[in-house]
């Protein structure tokens, strides 16, 4: 009653509440109802609570779970780059702020890096930006250069968090979807799925501001060719539009395949900016390390967000990275630079998983880049009936097989907007960085699903 | 002297070049700007300059000793480097992401830690959110709780981003001074002499105010809030149903016996309270870029819907860091070995020091009762020296600090915003 009486107290005098006092139950709502006014959210994150890693990172968190779901590397990151970190941690100076763009020795081995494939100079100081993660980098080029009422197009599916940063930044996202040729008996890969020209050019109009572009790509390992990048290119300069280009597994592509940075071509680079990630280049995510790379006229505005929202990332682990990279710089051409071996290590496990997805009736999309591949679930009919939720049919798999198979994987729908969720929702996404030992506990379980069904 | 000359040079010969070339650069400029777009988001508008960025960049090319940006120039302490060398070397999967809202074991050391300071028990999954350092955690803050048109209290002087942060939210920033009493002569100026008035503070409030923000011990003037000025600001919070942002990053450094008091355990204040900390000033590690802010979790909930959507997740190792660094602390909390013990009695040396060599070439410092800033009034310089060079309507502290860093082996920061008057008095 005494704290009732407090507050009341305190409402009086701002909004001239009522004097006698009949209930203390309508008071406590009417308190709770003002505070909660003013405590609510701001309209920038209204609707942008939910988070599909959230869910499903706690359903595999079950440690008998095989947990293929979430893009986490459980292997080893290469041992001179735990080596260079363990030589940084000894040093005493580096445990103090940086320079907020980037720390010096990081920008210049970035540049040096970047240079030998834009075939240009990169001040390092003034086209490069450090960030935390690629994600911290999404968030700076939005918030950066994108103004309420703009409309940025989203290809479908998609990394999950461009939709809610571009309507975080009051933007408006315009979607398109990749879609299937018919792959006639062949086998289904990544290239099958293309976006139509046509369809694509409808997308633009003078209020389009940007197009997120991802290569490879992020669930289906799709890698652009010179011909798809071309179109998009194109329409960029036709409508005088940004092109945000998320090239965060540019190392990780397959025989037959090559990643092509889409800020080369003609009258690109002024109007690009190019994210990469050192916890996809290193396999090192939890360093959270991105970076920007693009013309000073639009890097400046991506330093101002930076400024005013971090102002500098962690000074070792920039250190780190900077002698991880001047260690592969030097031997680029060799099989044993990170660039190299890694993907080579990787197209041997994605085989491996593209036999076992078929072995079981799950019909799998050869990705020629990424860490990821994509099963198409229909054939296998599970009884998903006692999930009666209206949840898309592949968010009722991934949860019926976590439980009953204990093999975890991503719904390929929490990648879809509202509107296209259904055309996806038969496909399942499942990572394969991840060392034999848990391959083998997922090929075991595979197996084992695949004789019961027999 | 040459080295200046030097620099200026090249900095001409670069502009001859540029006029040269006459019409080919114009045609250049016209083709690398093709984009009529506005290409800056409107959000971004007059956040463009950064006083760190300008005085960092003029203190390395004059070579000056930076008494200027916030970090320490010592090493963190041992139990925090270990740590850290132990993270980095320990578990494989450290290198990989951790839970977005905070390394487990961090989120629970804070909320022991704390929850026992704030007199409130904290649930380390609702309560605590770690982010890249203070400044992020400030960020996150204005990003979920100030919409454009709110109004949002901040007391001069201040820590300069929380002005351009309320304006990236929409918000207008209605400033308050902390105003010095005049001391007798002889007699040295102490940061508890800068007070509020209750008046004026009163009547900064009104119904678009959203959030104040609270800075103690406060940065620049190494001012400790007392109780008493703590519970006028609560009971002002409360009465006009605010939010209050509380920036505590310095709590560990009180001199002089004096008491960190954390706003959030006063009664009324745990529900509208957000606590800011960082381990960067807690362990002397400010490169390690690890804050947190603990808070209600009705409030709490839209920091973290804006953390998922902005950084997701922050460096597992230097987490990992922190946690056992806190460990380490909570053993020995209160007692003389504690770091929180030592490093205030360390900086309050430093401090007096300081103090007594300002001093002895006329200047007037301001005593803090906390923090690692001084600041120190100069209008003894001023009369003897009031011409210094600087664009026209540049305040005469910011003049002051470039001639200092230009003439003299020592950097400052300028006083923004402060108002230079009131370092220019007589």
């Amino acid at each position: 009653m005494l704290l009732a009486q407090k507050r009341l107290g305190s409402l009086v005098s701002s909004t001239k509440f009522l004097k006698t006092v009949n209930s203390s139950r309508l008071l406590e709502f009417s308190t709770s109802a003002a505070m909660s006014l003013k405590f609510k959210n701001t309209k920038r994150i209204e609707g942008l609570d939910k988070n599909v890693w959230i869910e499903f990172t706690k359903l595999a968190a079950d440690p008998s779970v095989v947990n293929l779901g979430q893009g986490l590397p459980d292997i080893s990151p290469p041992a001179y780059v735990k080596e260079e970190l363990s030589k940084v941690a000894m040093v005493d100076n580096l445990n103090q702020y940086t320079r907020g763009f980037g720390h010096p020795s990081l920008v210049k081995a970035l540049s040096c890096l970047y240079e030998k494939f834009y075939q240009k100079q990169i001040n390092p100081n003034k086209e490069i930006l450090v960030t935390v993660g690629a994600y911290g980098s999404l968030f700076n080029a939005i918030q950066g250069l994108i103004d309420e009422g703009d409309e940025v197009i989203i290809i479908v599916p998609f990394y999950d968090c461009y939709e809610p940063m571009v309507r975080m930044a009051g933007a408006t996202p315009v979607f398109i979807p990749l879609r299937s040729k018919p792959v006639n008996g062949k086998r289904w890969s990544s290239s099958d799925w293309t976006l139509d020209p046509q369809e694509l050019e409808s997308k633009f109009n003078p209020k389009t501001k940007a197009i997120i572009l991802n290569t490879p790509h992020n669930p289906f390992g799709k890698v652009y060719t010179k011909e798809e990048l071309q179109v998009i290119a194109d329409l960029c300069i036709k409508y005088d539009t940004l092109c945000i280009s998320d090239e965060v597994y540019e190392w990780l592509v397959y025989t037959g395949n090559k990643h092509l940075r889409i800020a080369t071509f003609p009258g690109m680079w002024e109007r690009t900016v190019t994210i990469g990630s050192a916890g996809k280049t290193f396999s090192v995510t939890g360093w959270k390390l991105g970076w920007s790379i693009g013309p000073e006229h639009l890097i400046k505005h991506l330093q101002t967000v930076q400024q005013n929202t971090i102002y500098t990332c962690a000074t070792p682990l920039q250190e780190a990275l900077a002698q991880a990279f001047w260690i592969d710089i030097k031997r680029m051409d060799d099989p044993e630079c990170y660039f190299n071996s890694l993907p080579r290590e990787l197209e041997v496990k994605r085989d491996r998983m593209v036999h076992l997805l078929e072995s079981v009736g799950l019909n799998p999309i050869v990705p020629d880049g990424g860490y990821f591949i994509i099963a198409d679930v229909s054939s296998l009919d599970a009884d998903l009936s006692d999930l009666k939720n209206e949840e898309p049919y592949d968010y009722k798999f991934v949860k019926w097989m976590t439980k009953n198979k204990k093999l975890s994987a991503i719904p390929v729908s929490a990648f879809c907007d509202s509107e296209t969720k259904l055309q996806f929702e038969k496909l399942v996404r499942f990572c394969f960085i991840k060392k034999d030992s848990t391959l083998d506990a997922a090929e075991e379980i595979i197996k084992a699903w695949s004789r019961q069904k027999s | 002297m040459f080295r200046n000359a030097a620099a200026i040079s090249l900095h001409l010969v670069g502009l001859l070049q540029g006029k040269k070339a006459g019409a080919s650069v114009t045609r250049h400029l016209h083709q690398t700007f093709t984009m009529a777009k506005q290409m800056q988001a409107r959000r971004l508008k007059g956040l463009d300059y950064n006083p760190w960025v300008e005085y960092a960049r003029l203190a390395t090319e004059y070579d000056a000793v930076n008494l200027g940006q916030g970090f320490p120039d010592f090493a963190p302490p041992d139990f925090a480097l270990e740590a850290f060398q132990h993270a980095v070397s320990g578990d494989l999967m450290l290198n990989q992401y951790t839970k977005a809202f905070g390394y487990p074991p961090l989120t629970k050391i804070l909320a022991s830690f704390f929850g026992k300071l704030l007199g409130h028990e904290l649930d380390p999954l609702t309560n605590v959110l770690v982010t890249v350092g203070a400044y992020g955690a400030l960020f996150t803050a204005f990003q979920a709780l100030v919409d454009e048109g709110d109004e949002v209290i901040i007391i001069e002087p201040f820590f300069d981003c929380y002005e351009p942060m309320t304006l990236m939210a929409g918000g207008r920033p209605v400033f308050v001074s902390l105003k010095p009493s005049p001391t007798r002569d002889g007699e040295l100026n102490s940061s508890s002499n800068w007070r509020l008035d209750p008046d004026e503070l009163a009547s900064k409030f009104t119904p678009h105010t959203k959030a104040l923000v609270l800075n103690t011990p406060n940065n620049p003037l190494g001012k400790v809030f007392s109780q008493t000025e703590l519970e006028l600001v609560a009971s002002l919070c409360q009465q006009h149903n605010v939010v209050c942002i509380s920036d505590e990053v310095y709590q560990w450094l009180v001199f002089d016996g004096c008491q960190h008091i954390s706003i959030a355990s006063l009664p009324g204040m745990w529900e509208r309270t957000l606590t800011i900390g960082s381990a960067g000033k807690t362990f002397s590690a400010t490169g390690w870029k690890v804050g947190w802010v603990l808070g209600p979790d009705h409030l709490m909930k839209h920091l973290r819907t804006v953390h998922q959507n902005s950084i997701y997740h922050c460096p597992t190792q230097t987490q990992a860091a922190v946690a056992e660094s806190f460990e380490k602390e909570q053993l020995c909390f209160g007692q003389p070995s504690s770091y929180f013990v030592q490093l205030p009695r360390a900086m309050q040396r430093s401090r007096d020091y300081m103090a007594r060599s300002l001093q002895s070439v006329g200047l007037m410092p301001v005593l803090p009762q906390g923090s690692y800033f001084l600041i120190t009034d100069i209008s003894g310089f001023k009369s003897k020296m009031p011409d210094l060079p600087g664009a026209a309507n540049e305040p005469y502290d910011r003049r002051f600090v470039k001639w200092m860093i230009k003439n003299k082996p020592v950097s400052s920061e300028g006083l923004r915003p402060l108002h230079p008057l009131l370092f220019c008095k007589g």
